[in-house]
């Protein structure tokens, strides 16, 4: 269990200030992308196309250009040709080429709602009126948005040159599968020959999207001497640069992007669709330009993640005890390949210790939106699978799940995914606090039942820069240039108040633009308050350091007999006593500042289990989540409600994408659900409240012992809400989303 | 580009006058359907007439034993007129389910019916209520069965210029209640994927009558004479409810679409029906 006799005693970390931007955003004066306004500027709109596969004969933009108010126009043919070359962006990455026809397309459209032509206007109607006067001249191909059909010998091909990558044997057969990757250890087939009990089952889940209530939008004013200005929303400043730059042909250093608050991203916000089309409009235009998505450009444009297939089969022995496994999986990456074939394989075994297992998994282009990542990218479906198969084996053997899971779970020293042994990692620690909970021996009532799920995800370290400075009156400015999606401000406040020993409010935390801070990685990998955070500690040491030498001059003492305490430093020399507060210390001898940049290999691993039930109306199929209890391995909670919101965030996608959640194409390849209304994410009324249990099994490298939370606890519920529902109904779920007619169909089917 | 003009008339025949005289003209209500399909560029109304500055068309009021409800009086409205709760409860819950709080302080039936969604939650309800429409047009005024206002999915009978001015419930006689359910993947903010309306009178355990009304299982909301004619005279017990339930399912000829199956409606509306059933007769008794 988790042992607090060990703990250290902190003075901000672990308490619940309020957040830096919370007065703005609850009073609704927070800037987000699409609220930001720059004199001058003008409307642009974007034409996207109505087919799902076509190739572009010609498009006449002529009458549009001739409209009064138009001010630019921009197609495929105004972005520089490119040479291939792989971009890794932090969370998922891919091709430049791909990256820049996603922005707008050449010669084809690869999915409805891709980008054909732009306009600049001074105001949104012309714009959107000048959109009508464009005429494209489509060749309209045969398409294929279902994931199964992709990798059919006759299905259409979306990119003739595409050959599969990672076969044993080449083939120069033109394919949507873009790789095939294959993770393996000792001998499968002896493995599950040796088991004397196996489960083995076929799975599937639709693609879904991730969510986030604000659309893409940005503001570009592109300068005649080339400098270029970005305002945008998005889980990286340093990432718009970058791209936009690679896109466009443009000097980096030329690129200024000033982040506004993100409503939301969950992986999304880690690529671009709309600056390289802004920055072309407003250097066309001569005026600063904004672009914004609809709702439903963001569901039919903007990343989803993949829809997938997945076969497992595991064996263990009569105790329980896995032999053998089995994953075969393939995941619908939409137009462009990267639908997170390798974190998907890594992470699907990974909570058990498995001698001999083999996992194969797949990269398949379809006539959709590229996907783009979601928490955890590519794993959740695929663990669900697994996690449907352990509880499966569980139910065979007649075992608690919770028992079999923990004869199988992995600690401190047994190999990871990638063969380095795990550091402290506490899942045994959440099974054992999973079957002492109260809600493990509830009893349930007809037509209920509970599941329970575990998750892995490894999180990510990456480059981090921050800076610290005293102003005059001894408060304090903390910069980093991270975008903060999930309270990363009040961490980063919360971790340097602790180090310099100053109270929260004496410290504020803010994000900077990419010309005024180091090079940051995105914010993504639940990697910010891991590697900002240590960057901000780093630089609140050196802070430190530079107010005890400050010190000592004063005292005229060395810097070693200067103690810093309390906020203060003291002075140890024996002939002298004093202290000397921050306040006293900055006002005078000049600026105190400082500047660390980390670049961890080495962050916590991110695990969860949750323990779900619902009610299954057996008439009409419809689930209800009646309880739900979220544990999970976090380090240390540097501000515990958040660290919970991203729990019960994590547990509330999970639950939609479990329940209600996908995409529908029409027979024409078109998506048919592209809103709030028919994609359904959970309204609160869907939902009980989720209990959280934070277990804290600090990580040696990070100061205060952080693990990445955000994305782990979307992991776990499809495969509890599976069980739950199976334990219920009596009948494995197979399908995501279990929708209510879906359940009717398994359960018929079954009987 | 031209953008739309609006008027809020202070009568009814100002209305129709502005109705008649303008063809890309359209009745604005709560807007909760307009202004979004016309914001999604669905329909281009050429001009607002806002109805909800007319006296006839707001409020509540008792009429020939029943209710006279104005039709652009919002859903939550309903819900504070105590008689209309207590003699047509299930109406006022169909009207009620729409949405949310903030979408039913504008939505109102008027609207629910004459947009014509073969998924409107309040429609099955009235008709199983067995509920008119008082309507106002160019050659007078004139009172038809709910049933005859949708003709297709986003199409009514209107001719230009007409528009409802109230919806009318008859007098509730003793014994009488209704109930109306619906099926949703959501608990709220959906869009039924069938819903089910049941009103019927029981007279010493016995139903004397009944009517039963169904949505999102054909292209308008229908009255299902069948169902009810399975009910009447019974006591409500299995067999009549089966075969109300079967009369139901025959009646149904629903699409597949993205928001249910064919035969996922067909099998959940006879459920539905079923339960609405017994719900109206629950009522009913503990009057
Ligand atoms: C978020 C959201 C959720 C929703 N959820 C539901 C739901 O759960 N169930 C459901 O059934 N609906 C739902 N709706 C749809 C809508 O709210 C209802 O149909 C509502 O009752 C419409 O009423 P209104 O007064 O807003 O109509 P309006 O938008 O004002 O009008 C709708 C149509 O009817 C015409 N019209 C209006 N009044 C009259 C009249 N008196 N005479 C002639 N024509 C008229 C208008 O010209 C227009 O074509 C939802 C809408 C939204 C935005």
């Amino acid at each position: 269990m988790n042992d607090m006799s060990g703990k250290p005693q902190y003075r901000v970390v672990g308490t619940r200030p309020v957040r830096p931007d919370g007065i703005d955003k609850v009073t609704g004066k927070a800037v987000f992308s699409a609220d930001h306004f720059v004199a001058g500027m003008i409307y642009g709109a974007i034409l996207r196309s109505p087919h799902a596969h076509a190739r572009i004969r010609s498009i006449d933009t002529s009458k549009a250009a001739a409209l009064p108010g138009v001010k630019a126009v921009v197609t495929g043919a105004d972005f520089p040709a490119l040479k291939s070359m792989e971009v890794d962006l932090g969370e998922g990455g891919g091709d430049i080429v791909d990256m820049s026809v996603n922005c707008m397309a050449r010669d084809k459209v690869f999915y409805d709602g891709h980008a054909v032509a732009a306009v600049a206007a001074t105001s949104a109607s012309i714009a959107a009126e000048a959109l009508e006067l464009i005429t494209v001249d489509y060749e309209v191909l045969p398409h294929v948005t279902d994931l199964a059909a992709a990798m059919a010998d006759d299905a259409p091909v979306l990119h003739a040159r595409m050959r599969t990558k990672g076969l044993d044997t080449p083939s120069d057969k033109p394919t949507n599968v873009s790789m095939r990757f294959v993770m393996e250890k000792g001998d499968v087939a002896a493995g599950l020959a040796r088991a004397k009990v196996v489960a083995r089952g076929s799975f599937s889940s639709a693609p879904v999207h991730q969510g986030y209530l604000e659309p893409q939008a940005c503001t570009v004013a592109y300068n005649s001497d080339g400098q270029v200005q970005i305002w945008a929303s998005s889980q990286g400043a340093f990432m718009i640069r970058t791209v936009t730059a690679q896109v466009l042909n443009l000097p980096i250093a030329d690129i200024r992007v000033t982040p506004l608050e993100i409503g939301g991203g969950f992986g999304g916000k880690t690529v671009i669709y709309l600056e390289p089309v802004a920055v072309l409009l407003s250097k066309k235009s001569g005026r600063p330009v904004r672009l914004a998505m609809s709702r439903s450009d963001v569901f039919r444009a903007t990343g989803p993640a993949p829809g997938t297939i997945c076969d497992v089969a595991i064996g263990c022995d009569e105790n329980g005890i896995i032999t053998g496994a089995e994953v075969t999986f393939s995941g619908s990456a939409g137009a462009f390949p990267g639908s997170g074939t390798h974190p998907a394989a890594v992470c699907s075994l990974a909570p058990y210790k498995i001698p001999d297992y083999r996992i194969v998994g797949h990269d398949v282009v379809t006539n959709m939106a590229c996907t783009a990542a979601y928490r955890s990218p590519g794993a959740p479906p695929i663990i669900f699978a697994v996690e449907s198969i352990v509880d499966e084996l569980a139910g065979k053997l007649g075992m608690d799940p919770i028992d079999l899971r923990l004869r199988n779970a992995i600690q401190e020293g047994d190999p990871s995914p990638s063969g380095v042994p795990f550091g402290p990692i506490g899942l045994k620690e959440m099974l054992e606090a999973a079957k002492v909970h109260p809600h493990w021996s509830e009893p349930l009532e007809a037509n209920q039942g509970r599941g329970i799920a575990a998750g892995y995800w490894p999180n990510f370290g990456g480059q981090s820069t921050a800076s610290v400075s005293l102003t005059d009156d001894g408060t304090v400015i903390v910069t980093t240039g991270s975008p903060d999606i999930g309270g990363s401000r009040a961490s980063m406040a919360m971790m340097a108040a602790e180090v310099i020993g100053l109270p929260y409010d004496s410290v504020r935390a803010t994000v900077a633009d990419t010309s005024s801070i180091g090079y940051s990685m995105l914010t993504g990998g639940s990697r910010t308050t891991f590697a900002t955070g240590k960057a901000v500690v780093e630089a609140t040491e050196k802070v430190v350091d530079g107010l005890k030498a400050r010190a000592a001059s004063i005292w005229g003492v060395d810097a070693g007999a200067v103690e810093w305490a309390g906020g203060e430093a003291r002075c140890t020399a024996q002939d002298k006593e004093g202290t000397l507060s921050v306040r006293e210390l900055c006002g005078k001898g000049g600026p105190i500042s400082a500047e660390a940049t980390v670049n961890p290999p080495d962050p916590g691993p991110g695990i969860a289990v949750q323990i779900v039930d619902v009610e299954v109306d057996p008439d009409t199929g419809t689930v209800t989540v009646l309880r739900v209890t979220a544990l999970q391995d976090v380090g240390r909670a540097i501000h515990p409600s958040y660290v919970e919101g991203q729990m019960q965030g994590g547990v509330v996608q999970g639950i939609g994408w479990a329940l209600n959640e996908g995409y529908v194409f029409n027979a024409k390849g078109q998506l048919d659900n592209a809103g709030f209304l028919d994609y359904r994410i959970p309204v609160a009324s869907d939902l009980p409240m989720i209990s959280t249990v934070m277990i804290e099994v600090p990580w040696p490298s990070h100061p205060f012992g952080v693990k990445g939370v955000g994305e782990a606890p979307i992991c776990p519920p499809m495969g509890a809400v599976a069980n739950a529902v199976s334990a219920a109904t009596g009948v494995r779920m197979h399908h995501l989303p279990m929708s209510p007619d879906r359940i009717l169909t398994e359960v018929a089917a079954a009987q | 580009m031209t953008s739309a003009t609006y008027h809020a008339p202070a009568s009814i025949a100002e209305a129709v006058g502005l109705l008649s005289s303008d063809p890309a003209a359209r009745i604005i209500a709560g807007g909760t359907d307009l202004i979004v399909q016309a914001r999604a560029g669905r329909v281009k109304p050429g001009a607002y007439v806002d109805i909800k500055r007319i006296s006839a068309a707001i409020g509540i009021r008792s009429f020939e034993g029943g209710f006279a409800i104005g039709a652009a009086t919002p859903c939550t409205a309903l819900l504070e007129h105590a008689a209309l709760c207590a003699a047509w409860p299930g109406m006022v819950e169909a009207a009620n389910l729409i949405g949310s709080v903030q979408v039913r302080n504008r939505a109102t039936m008027g609207g629910n019916l004459c947009n014509a969604s073969p998924a409107a939650d309040s429609v099955p309800a009235l008709i199983a209520a067995g509920a008119t429409c008082l309507v106002a047009g160019p050659s007078g005024e004139r009172v038809i069965p709910v049933t005859d206002i949708p003709s297709a999915p986003g199409r009514t009978s209107l001719a230009q210029g007409e528009f409802v001015v109230e919806i009318r419930l008859p007098a509730q006689p003793s014994g009488g209640s209704d109930a109306y359910l619906r099926a949703i993947p959501r608990t709220e903010m959906d869009i039924a994927v069938v819903g089910a309306g049941v009103s019927l009178v029981m007279d010493g355990g016995v139903c004397k009558s009944a009517r039963v009304g169904l949505g999102a299982v054909a292209p308008t909301a229908l009255l299902v004479e069948a169902a009810a004619a399975a009910l009447i005279g019974t006591t409500l017990d299995d067999n009549a409810l089966d075969a109300m339930g079967e009369a139901v399912s025959a009646a149904c000829k629903p699409i597949d679409d993205k928001r249910g199956t064919a035969s996922y409606r067909t099998h959940t509306a006879a459920v539905l029906a079923r339960r609405a059933a017994l719900i109206a007769r629950d009522r009913a008794g503990a009057k």
